[in-house]
């Protein structure tokens, strides 16, 4: 009979695994650009268009770059945490409007509130292509030498937050 | 309203489905013929049930219901009709209720069709059915209600996937779930067979013609998927190892091992735990397949939604199912004899060898498709397994699979007349490697795997004719069976070209075109003549017109179109193709550039439509074996001893 038994071991051995998968998030890809320098860019600021704002000037911080657009459902989710972490003050945010009609992204922040210090407009997405942007929200983490350091997939939430971005953020900032 | 009928409908599907399998199950080990007489009302009553729910939900698609949630999130107003229709089953619900639609139908089918079995077996198949409906009508009832309502209603839908939105999707799903669910009815024998223990060769031979059918529908509608990845993502590929693929794959593939190895059990006594336990593992494997691209476990093109609740839920189910199947199996299997013994080379030697290469073709599958799971549950990171592993890995076993077709068929049952055999393949399988080794020099580059795809196709052509050729030398009259298998390999022949030349020989351009341009591929010219805006229904599109000419003739204007759907804000492209017999032309248009032009992506693919027309030969040859009228009077025979 124990040869029999073979089938029955091997399946509750996959099935173990698919309920440790379950757990588990296939979309939380790390990105190549994690540890790499944040690609350059130079764009126009959705407050103010005459002005730009580049890579460069943000140099010596740390800082959040959150890629977001009006159209995207998924960022209104993540928009209640980001506002409560700007009024914390403890990290700045910059957004990045992905592929946007800047007035629709306005009135977004008109209605919903702004936690962004300053948003970029990327209206043809070629700089969110240069940070391999896939799906909107993203957000990547940026240290005082314009390195990438983390980067988060999807809408933020309060336990990314703390579990990863923040500790991150501090020893950075050190 | 409508729609709380259909949610009442559901409940009482589910209690149906509870009666259908508690009494005729109790009924059949107590043999209380009243209580076994249930089986065939109440699996009657269920499908009725579950029509008028699916029912209930198609009626509020076609009617715009926004107040259905279901509707809200994957239809539109503007979506036609026949789309609204297919939107049912668009969503993690309402496929799920199309499942068991299709479960509950082939049920009634077997209601009608199994008036010559003993009641204890049809008792028992139906009751088995019945407890498998149990479970998916409690996952829709419990985390996956397709008829939540949505207060205040939505002004308007979100609209379906654009992808979805295409006639192949229309008959693609249906057919597939078809082919899916049609294996519970084997699982359903094989657990009937091994609750009974009567392990004999009865029930093989009631189960075949039920197998086949599920296969015939598996395989039309994994050409159909191809067919439809092909035509509408974009790509021009035509199987890309995506894990919802290889989920219908895996229960094909050991589908395909069970109708062979039904056939020993059925002819000869042996193998007879080896085919209960594929049996189990095609149905297991359905099963598996729908938790891989429910759950949201592994990533594809094709999930849903996820939700934990339904993944773990789908997870439980799973673990009874299978695992109950699996120790009933290990009880009983060891106390079936070993039937008909067989010599070293024999047809039955062939067919074991079959078997073997399916399933560890499967393994391969399987393994190849949780790779990335088990690392990462693991915590040694993140991967993904793509076309290199599965193409080194699958050719090597298909290779001799393939080679077997040609032996396999010709040799005699029991013991191969080694010498008889050799004689009779000896010129043919010397054809074989004349030609493929000289064939691809005609088709300009010389290479390996042309040769060895020619030499396999070859060999199947060549052994087909043999077998016909011998048995029409016999005298032996007409037989379904016979030429529905030869009907079949033939097909896995034209299958076998068509992947062998695509493979080798297909080409492609991506090119930047400004209105005017033109750009060469393979001998054809296609002349640029720029885009013109277009309304669709619920879309805008650019719409691209190309003429191809071939040595100044013209040869076909393709409009290949890049929609913008209205409510979804999603960007789709529309390829066109020409479709011919020796080679395709495709093309895609890519992103708009400056001043008009475009970028435009071109594919030259010969003999690609091959590999449709060859799995729709192989189903047609197993619709001929269905017919053969020995299954009908030899059950009959058998029923009417019992």
């Amino acid at each position: 009979m124990k040869r029999f038994l073979i089938p029955l071991a091997i399946f509750l051995v996959l099935v173990g695994f698919l309920g440790i998968g379950l757990k588990l998030d296939p979309h939380e890809v790390p990105s190549p650009l994690v540890g790499k320098p944040a690609p350059d860019f130079q764009l126009a600021l959705l407050s103010d268009p005459a002005k730009r704002l580049s890579l460069t000037d943000l140099r010596g911080k740390v800082w959040l770059l959150n890629v977001w657009a009006s159209w995207c459902g998924s960022c209104r989710q993540e928009h209640e945490t980001l506002l409560e972490l700007s009024k914390q003050g403890i990290v700045p945010i910059y957004g990045m409007d992905y592929k946007d009609q800047p007035a629709d992204a306005q009135a977004v922040l008109d209605r919903f509130g702004n936690p962004y210090v300053e948003t970029v407009v990327d209206l043809d997405g070629r700089a969110g292509i240069n940070f391999g942007v896939y799906g909107v929200p993203e957000t990547y983490l940026i240290d005082k030498n314009g390195v990438i350091r983390y980067k988060q997939t999807g809408p933020v939430s309060r336990e990314s937050l703390d579990k990863k971005i923040l500790p991150l953020v501090k020893e950075l900032q050190k | 309203m409508i729609p709380e009928l259909g949610h009442f409908a559901l409940i009482l599907a589910l209690l149906l489905a509870l009666t259908q399998s508690i009494l005729p199950l109790a009924g059949a080990a107590r043999n209380a013929p009243s209580w076994m007489a249930v089986a065939r009302p109440a699996a009657q009553a269920q499908f009725l049930f579950v029509a008028t729910a699916f029912g209930c939900l198609a009626y509020s698609f076609l009617v715009n219901d926004f107040s259905v949630l279901n509707v809200a999130q994957h239809s539109f107003s503007k979506l036609p009709p026949v789309y609204r229709f297919t939107a049912t089953w668009g969503s993690h619900e309402g496929s799920l209720l199309l499942w068991t639609l299709i479960l509950a139908l082939w049920t009634f089918a077997v209601t009608l069709f199994s008036r010559h079995l003993p009641d204890d077996m049809v008792a028992r198949v139906i009751g088995v059915m019945g407890l498998v409906s149990c479970g998916f009508l409690l996952f829709m009832l419990t985390t996956s209600n397709p008829f939540l309502r949505l207060l205040p209603a939505a002004l308007d839908g979100s609209d379906l996937n654009p992808m979805l939105q295409d006639p192949g999707m229309v008959v693609h799903p249906p057919i597939l779930y078809m082919g899916y669910v049609g294996f519970s009815i084997a699982f359903a024998f094989a657990i009937a067979a091994l609750i009974s223990g009567k392990l004999d060769a009865s029930w093989a031979r009631w189960s075949r013609p039920w197998t086949t059918a599920a296969w015939v529908f598996m395989t039309l509608g994994i050409m159909m998927g191809s067919w439809w990845a092909y035509y509408e993502l974009g790509w021009g590929g035509w199987w890309f190892w995506d894990p919802t693929e290889n989920a219908s794959l895996m229960p094909w593939l050991v589908g395909t091992a069970l109708i062979h190895s039904l056939a020993v059990t059925e002819k000869r006594g042996s193998f007879k735990a080896w085919t209960v336990f594929l049996a189990i593992a095609a149905f297991s494997l359905s099963l598996l397949g729908t938790f891989l691209v429910r759950s949201g476990v592994l990533s594809s093109v094709h999930s849903f939604a996820t939700d934990p609740a339904r993944g773990l839920f789908i997870l439980g189910f799973l673990a009874v199912v299978i695992g109950g199947s699996l120790l009933l199996f290990a009880f009983r299997a060891s106390q079936v004899g070993l039937g008909g013994r067989f010599a070293l080379v024999s047809r039955e030697s062939f067919l074991m060898a079959n078997n073997i290469l399916l399933l560890t073709a499967t393994a391969s599958v399987l393994l190849g498709t949780l790779y990335p799971l088990f690392l990462d549950a693991l915590g040694l990171g993140k991967i993904s397994v793509g076309a290199p592993y599965f193409n080194a890995v699958f050719v090597p076993l298909v290779t001799p699979l393939l080679f077997l077709i040609g032996i396999g068929p010709l040799a005699r049952w029991k013991q191969a007349d080694v010498p008889e055999l050799a004689r009779r393949l000896k010129w043919g399988f010397a054809a074989s490697v004349v030609v493929a080794l000289l064939l691809p020099l005609t088709l300009g580059a010389w290479k390996p795997m042309v040769s060895l795809g020619y030499l396999l196709a070859l060999w199947i052509v060549i052994t087909v004719a043999i077998g016909v050729q011998g048995r029409l030398r016999t005298g032996a009259g007409w037989s379904a069976n016979f030429y529905g298998m030869h009907f079949a390999h033939f097909g896995v022949a034209v299958t076998v070209i068509g992947i062998t030349m695509v493979s080798a020989y297909e080409s492609e351009r991506n090119v930047r075109m400004n209105v005017g341009d033109t750009a060469t591929l393979q001998g054809y010219t296609f002349l640029f003549k720029g885009t013109k805006d277009l309304d669709g229904p619920n879309y805008k599109a650019a719409r691209g017109t190309l003429e191809v000419s071939r040595g100044g003739k013209p040869v076909a204007v393709l409009y290949p179109e890049k929609r913008t759907y209205a409510a979804s804000g999603m960007p789709f492209t529309e390829s066109a193709i020409d479709y011919g017999i020796t080679r395709d032309l495709y093309v895609a248009l890519g992103e708009p550039l400056d001043g008009g032009a475009w970028s435009v992506r071109l594919f030259h693919k010969p003999f690609v439509v091959w590999i449709w027309i060859g799995a729709v030969l192989m189903a047609l040859g197993g619709l001929l074996a269905i017919s053969d009228r020995r299954y009908r009077n030899a059950s009959r025979k058998k029923g009417a001893e019992a």
